[in-house]
């Protein structure tokens, strides 16, 4: 079973990289590297909402929240504690 | 060299009769010698910048070798025309009504927007009106995430964060608006062998503020170099009507009511003007911030805005790339 990181690398990689893995660390600034503009966070939140079946509130979408894979994964972890937790956050 | 005066509304101040000279002699030059052409087309909306853009091309060129266009749809303001025909009876230059509802109902438009609208409220239809707006950025320090606001034929108004898809079918069927008006422009500009003149001013083209092949298409683009406010200064010496100048700037593209501001930048205009001149010239946010009114973490949050816009929007500037050059064209 992949874990979070896995899964939102794989949803990062496949929708905003032409599947090149290799140009994603996952401390990376999605808005410092250009990752994606602001078109590409309404379909992050989508992924995220349809995802984890959660619904993130408009004072939860902040860089601090959703602006690496990092802070993707820890977020989610504190959002949805019932989460498997293991993803192993790199850097 | 870095401006060290302590930094007011007055710092944007310019000698209007100086760059109106200036920007006439460019127009002329430009339309005459560079575009060989014989005129300007200006489409105007009532807006200040392209009836500050109609009032130069005019003093440039003569109102003679000016063709004003209203370009009205199904969503404009009827203020919009009734302003614009203002700015072509002050300047005496031929106008001509082009109601582009007709070509735009045909495309599609308005029926594509709606169905965009229904992903995400099912029971919107005739007689609701819309707009899509951003949080404040500015406060909130969240994300540019556009909403959607509706309100029913009772009057009823709520507010709904938009879906990917739903954001872009809305941004794509309403961008046919940009579009067929600059198709409608560049007829009268080929008819006329006129050139087409763009009317942003420096906050929009700085910012990508348009619509690229709508609003951003055209052959010159007298007031681009110029914040908001040295446009309004324009205006006042131009003799632009007063009722145009003191209008609120709005987008005129939604059903309901829609300002810049909110939809766009995220401060009043003059404001952004200030944030925009600090940015440009390397002010530190503490400098500025008594200026504009705002606290100094606000300033360093409009700085990088101004940073992550210009990167988000480079793309609209760019002229189609190729994948090898062409030396011969270049």
């Amino acid at each position: 079973m992949p874990s979070i990181e896995q899964e939102i690398r794989s949803f990062i990689v496949g929708h905003f990289l032409l599947g090149d893995e290799s140009s994603l660390k996952n401390d990376d600034s999605f808005l410092e590297k250009g990752t994606f503009d602001s078109t590409g966070i309404l379909e992050l939140v989508s992924f995220l909402e349809q995802k984890y079946s959660i619904e993130l509130e408009p004072d939860e979408l902040i860089p601090e929240n959703l602006d690496s894979v990092n802070c993707l994964v820890q977020f989610l972890q504190r959002k949805v504690p019932s989460l498997n937790a293991v993803a192993q956050v790199q850097t | 060299m870095q401006p060290t005066l302590a930094i007011s509304k007055d710092t944007l101040r310019i000698d209007a009769a100086a760059e109106v000279a200036h920007i006439t002699a460019a127009i002329r030059e430009t339309v005459v010698h560079q575009l060989h052409r014989k005129g300007a087309v200006v489409g105007v909306s009532g807006g200040i910048d392209s009836s500050v853009v109609a009032f130069l091309c005019a003093r440039a060129l003569g109102k003679e070798r000016v063709q004003i266009l209203f370009t009205p749809e199904s969503d404009s303001s009827s203020d919009s025309l009734r302003l614009g025909r203002m700015v072509a009876d002050a300047l005496g230059a031929d106008s001509q009504l082009e109601d582009i509802a007709p070509i735009l109902k045909a495309a599609g438009c308005y029926e594509r927007r709606d169905a965009a609208i229904r992903r995400v409220v099912p029971e919107y239809g005739p007689g609701w009106k819309s707009k899509i707006v951003l949080p404040d950025l500015l406060t909130s320090g969240q994300y540019p995430i556009f909403s959607v606001v509706v309100q029913s034929p009772s009057g009823e108004r709520k507010q709904i964060r938009l879906t990917a898809e739903a954001y872009l079918g809305i941004l794509a069927a309403t961008n046919l608006k940009q579009r067929t008006r600059k198709l409608i422009e560049y007829y009268y500009a080929d008819l006329k062998h006129y050139a087409v003149a763009g009317t942003p001013n420096r906050l929009e083209y700085d910012q990508g503020f348009f619509v690229k092949y709508g609003d951003g298409a055209a052959d010159f683009k007298p007031i681009a170099h110029l914040y908001k406010s040295q446009v309004f200064q324009l205006a006042a010496y131009l003799g632009v009507p007063r009722e145009i100048q003191e209008r609120t700037p709005t987008t005129d593209t939604y059903s309901l009511e829609q300002t810049q501001e909110e939809f766009y930048f995220s401060l009043p205009l003059e404001k952004m003007d200030l944030c925009l001149y600090g940015k440009n010239n390397a002010i530190p946010a503490a400098a500025l911030a008594p200026a504009v009114g705002i606290p100094e973490a606000q300033v360093e949050r409009m700085y990088s805005m101004i940073e992550s816009k210009r990167n988000a929007t480079r793309y609209l500037h760019l002229a189609p790339v190729l994948m090898s050059p062409v030396p011969e064209i270049e």
